[in-house]
């Protein structure tokens, strides 16, 4: 009994001169809290705290006038068991994430590495070109006049010149086009900041690297890729898979500038279009917050798992 | 073989913007014409002559949307610069007390993307007051993460030397920071200075229609969609300000190119 007594006080005691410790170093420090404090206040309102507050109202039935209302999990549960335009959403979401994802992460790195074996005042124009339409905005609406529906839509007109079509298809309002159209788009759109980091990885490899490779008896260039190239890049990998992965699930201003809002048979209706609807046009805050906890999760539990494959990579 | 793959893709990624700059020149009889032709034949100016003249006949002056564009732009993309490398100075290069743990919370944060926050943002922002103003658009992106961190990896490589040398001299942090630091990372904050504005060029269309209603506040591209709804007679002008509204951003990456590829050589993600 005392000796218990006397353990937990040690404890406290110990715990009390940690922070003392902590608390006289933060005093020491405080120059440098205060620089940080304007960017983390900003960071926290906007970007931490919206996360926490989604959770919570994710709980609760809202409409921004009257209080909220504590529902618990009915807004998952109504999800995912009620609402088939969710789960249409998700479908979508997950097959425009499962496609252009990937595809854009291998396109960015294989551009990037054939991009490097040029002179550098090629290198310079070519990577302009291949990043210009991720820098352009919202210069992607031109895509909905070259998949135009009428026979002055570029595309229709190329095809029935051709003879490959007999009349027009309304590409944007056809079900079966939406989804690989918006694809298209969407992967035109996605070499962009990964990009940019793994031309700049692979332009400041270590080129001894490459000799010692050689004498340990590497043969072609693909195994010189996947034994040298691709470890030693692995910081970049994982920040470019970062970016790709984030970018491939919040697909939306792309589906509803071709489609349309809702678009015909929800045909290009992502998780976020689904949250756009309950947020900003039906002010049911609860239920818009339980979509965007439930991206929030996909998004997190998608990198958190590549993150894991990539430490694999090289070896 | 693989250059010619290289050549594709650069087809495929090259021909929508070949597309708009044809089409910005194209005169209306050639825009009319069936079928359509790819190359302009008779280059004219005439689309941006006729986009002068609908946006000026518009109920809010052209020149107020583009201010607020260029408002939006630069605010927001010189508060990001600024404080966004405050940040990231003692991050990179001091210890204290939390530091880990606010670093990897940005780190975090770039897992997942603004729209997961938009609804919440709302409904914080109606309750600070800053909804219907510019400020709902800006505020947020001077707390993006992406800059924070790219501008803390490239921070982290500077010889520490060097700071202590500063700090002999008696040389507070701020000092350190602004005098020493900032001109030696030009081209990490050249690189911020281009996402930033980027990404909020075009924020008018996005995030932006969501926080801002009233027609005054609203920016060129909002604009820009409003011309393009009139249909196919609209193809010329729209094609000219989408042009016009490409080429800066456009300008600031090729200016600033080589400090982008040098910074986002620090970009690396440690396991």
């Amino acid at each position: 009994m005392l000796s218990t007594k006397t353990k937990s006080s040690g404890y406290f005691a110990t715990l009390q001169s940690k922070m003392t410790i902590t608390w006289n170093e933060m005093k020491r420090n405080k120059s440098i809290y205060a620089m940080i404090a304007p960017y983390f206040l900003i960071f926290f309102t906007f970007t931490v705290f919206p996360v926490i507050l989604s959770l919570l109202v994710s709980m609760t039935s809202f409409n921004m006038l009257e209080f909220p209302e504590w529902v618990g999990f009915k807004n998952y549960a109504q999800l995912f068991v009620r609402d088939d335009v969710f789960l249409i959403a998700l479908k979508n979401t997950l097959v425009f994430a499962a496609i252009t994802g990937p595809i854009s992460y291998v396109a960015c790195f294989i551009l990037a590495w054939i991009i490097n074996e040029l002179s550098p005042k090629v290198r310079s124009v070519v990577t302009l070109v291949f990043y210009a339409p991720a820098l352009s905005g919202q210069a992607f609406i031109v895509w909905t006049l070259l998949f135009a529906g009428d026979s002055y839509g570029f595309v229709n007109a190329f095809l029935l010149r051709w003879n490959l079509l007999l009349e027009p298809i309304i590409w944007l309002k056809d079900p079966k086009y939406i989804m690989p159209i918006i694809i298209i788009v969407q992967l035109w759109l996605s070499l962009g900041t990964s990009f940019l980091a793994f031309i700049a990885g692979l332009q400041n490899m270590d080129k001894t690297l490459f000799e010692a490779g050689a004498m340990d008896g590497i043969r072609n260039r693909w195994q010189e890729l996947w034994f040298i190239t691709l470890p030693s890049m692995r910081p970049m990998l994982m920040f470019g898979a970062v970016m790709q992965i984030t970018s491939s699930f919040a697909v939306a201003e792309v589906a509803t500038a071709l489609a349309g809002f809702p678009s015909v048979q929800y045909a290009g209706h992502t998780i976020v279009t689904h949250l756009m609807d309950y947020g900003s046009i039906r002010f049911e805050m609860g239920y818009a917050s339980a979509i965007a906890t439930v991206l929030f999760a996909m998004m997190l539990g998608t990198n958190l798992l590549v993150r894991k494959m990539l430490t694999k990579v090289g070896e | 073989m693989l250059f010619i793959f290289l050549a594709a893709v650069g087809c495929f990624m090259a021909l929508p913007l070949v597309f708009v700059i044809n089409n910005a020149f194209k005169p209306i009889n050639e825009i009319l014409k069936f079928p359509p032709d790819f190359w302009v034949r008779t280059p004219t100016l005439d689309n941006f002559v006729d986009l002068y003249h609908l946006l000026s006949n518009s109920w809010v002056p052209m020149t107020r949307y583009l201010y607020n564009t260029f408002f939006i732009a630069i605010v927001g993309t010189v508060g990001h610069v600024i404080i966004a490398s405050m940040a990231a100075y003692p991050l990179a290069k001091r210890k204290f007390p939390g530091k880990t743990f606010l670093f990897t919370v940005v780190v975090l944060s770039l897992m997942f993307s603004a729209t997961v926050t938009q609804i919440t943002n709302y409904m914080t922002m109606s309750w600070l007051g800053m909804l219907d103003t510019q400020w709902a658009v800006i505020i947020p992106a001077i707390g993006s993460s992406l800059g924070l961190y790219l501008m803390k990896q490239f921070m982290e490589q500077l010889p520490d030397s060097l700071l202590e040398a500063a700090e002999i001299d008696g040389c507070s942090e701020f000092r350190i920071f602004w005098n020493i630091v900032m001109p030696i990372v030009k081209p990490a904050w050249l690189t911020l200075v281009i996402f930033s504005f980027q990404s909020l060029w075009g924020a008018g269309g996005g995030a932006g229609s969501m926080y801002i209603y009233s027609e005054q506040l609203k920016t060129i591209d909002y604009a820009l969609d409003q011309i393009l709804a009139g249909g196919i007679i609209r193809t010329g002008p729209s094609m000219a300000a989408t042009l016009l509204l490409l080429l800066v951003p456009i300008t600031i990456f090729v200016i600033s190119q080589s400090s982008v590829i040098q910074t986002m050589s620090t970009s690396g993600m440690k396991d």
